[in-house]
């Protein structure tokens, strides 16, 4: 582990930190100041022996982009859960699916596991492999009809990283989504 | 309690219930671990999340509400993961009917073990023979 | 008891029943995992159903402590099998030292 600043450590782990409160308090289910207290304490606990590598580098939060993302990311939690209901209930049984790669443009670790989680909750698509250094994806789709609606699939997922990174990346990733146009970059 | 909350209750909570079913159909219908994958991800998720809700209108207090919400939160965050762990640990291991892939751009070799290990389905071609003779 | 109680339990018990059916059929362990993972989900999905039903509480901090142990056991169960495979870096490149999967071990003994 390399050796920092006590300061940016710090800044490092507050969002660790909050969360971890926050679920503390959630498992508690009331508001208290004891409860706000200990669960401080178990986090600071937690987080210093149980150290864990920083991911939370040069995100930020912009709130239009994120409330465009949440409502996409609802609206496809609904479709697939009920796309994947109506496969396992109609009479034909699956009969073709793939696996593709897809090359993505995000480059920090946390926005490519957000995009990784996302995909595996959107229709059709699940994440068999993510390779790090060339920002590869690779994604099970379920059912796909032709090599048309693989191309199909292949844009949404990529739109689905666009959404993200607009939402949480930083301006250079941002900056590379636009150097990159979406349909231009099918691998 | 009014009537209304009932109605939304009940129906989050039918509709939660049928995507339950619908997960073990899923299960069993599918051809592959990897389609069974899907079957036990998806509507698995928007079920478990459907009947958290249904169950928070139901539940008076909000500290039960916010358990619930943590419950959802856990789905929704660890169940890409264990679903990408054995997805990726069936691909290597050849649980894939290739036979009802389309396409495969991931490309076999280098990501799947030369090496029978002898719980394969049956049309997953072994590069080297025999189950029970590991080289190690 | 009405009627949309019993069609509410009737559902998640037929859920669980199937998910059974592929835990005992399963051909290879993984298939094993999905199944005990998606049951594992089903019962806190049916915990909670009773939990509103009934409209009693008592159940709702187990929901939390099953909804983290599937997680956690099928994660351990993934990383058993992948054994070594998970270490390696990038995912390229071949592992020669896979531990044998235990029902093999098994035969051999």
């Amino acid at each position: 582990m390399t050796v920092e600043p006590a300061a940016t450590r710090l800044r490092h782990q507050v969002p660790l930190i909050v969360w971890l409160v926050l679920v503390w308090m959630l498992l508690w289910g009331t508001w208290s100041w004891a409860n706000l207290l200990s669960g401080l304490l178990v986090a600071l606990a937690v987080l210093t022996l149980l150290p864990l590598p920083h991911v939370v580098g040069g995100a930020r939060v912009r709130p239009v982009p994120l409330l465009a993302f949440l409502g996409h990311f609802v609206v496809d939690l609904f479709v697939s859960g009920a796309q994947v209901a109506w496969q396992t209930v109609r009479p034909r049984p699956v009969t073709r699916s793939a696996i593709v790669r897809v090359q993505l443009r995000a480059d920090s670790d946390l926005l490519l596991t957000m995009v990784a989680e996302a995909l595996s909750l959107v229709p059709g698509s699940l994440v068999l492999d993510l390779d790090r250094e060339e920002k590869l994806i690779t994604l099970h789709l379920l059912q796909v009809r032709d090599l048309a609606a693989v191309a199909e699939e292949k844009a949404s997922v990529l739109r689905t990283e666009d959404r993200l990174v607009r939402a949480f990346g930083s301006p250079a990733d941002v900056a590379r989504l636009s150097a990159a146009p979406a349909a231009e970059r099918l691998p | 309690m009014t009537a209304w909350d009932d109605v939304v209750a009940y129906s989050c909570l039918l509709a939660g219930a049928a995507l339950c079913l619908t997960a073990g159909l899923g299960l069993v219908r599918f051809p592959d671990v990897l389609s069974r994958m899907h079957a036990g991800t998806k509507p698995q998720v928007l079920g478990v999340l459907l009947v958290m809700v249904g169950a928070a209108i139901r539940l008076d207090g909000w500290a039960n509400a916010w358990m619930l919400l943590l419950v959802a939160a856990f789905q929704l965050l660890t169940a890409p993961v264990s679903a990408q762990m054995i997805s990726r640990v069936a691909y290597r291991r050849r649980h894939v009917r290739r036979d009802l892939l389309l396409v495969d751009e991931f490309g076999g070799a280098g990501h799947q073990d030369v090496r029978h290990h002898g719980d394969e389905p049956g049309d997953a071609p072994p590069e080297q023979p025999g189950p029970g003779q590991p080289s190690s | 008891m009405n009627l949309v109680d019993h069609a509410l339990y009737a559902l998640i018990a037929g859920g669980a029943l199937l998910a059974l059916v592929r835990l005992a059929r399963g051909p290879s362990l993984l298939d094993r995992v999905v199944a005990t993972d998606t049951l594992l989900v089903i019962i806190s999905a049916g915990l909670a159903v009773h939990a509103a039903l009934t409209q009693d509480p008592t159940v709702v901090p187990v929901l939390v402590v099953v909804a983290l142990l599937a997680f956690v056991g099928s994660v351990s169960v993934a990383r058993y099998i992948g054994g070594m495979l998970l270490r390696s870096g990038t995912g390229d490149g071949r592992d020669p030292g896979l531990p044998v999967a235990a029902e093999e071990r098994e035969n051999r003994s």
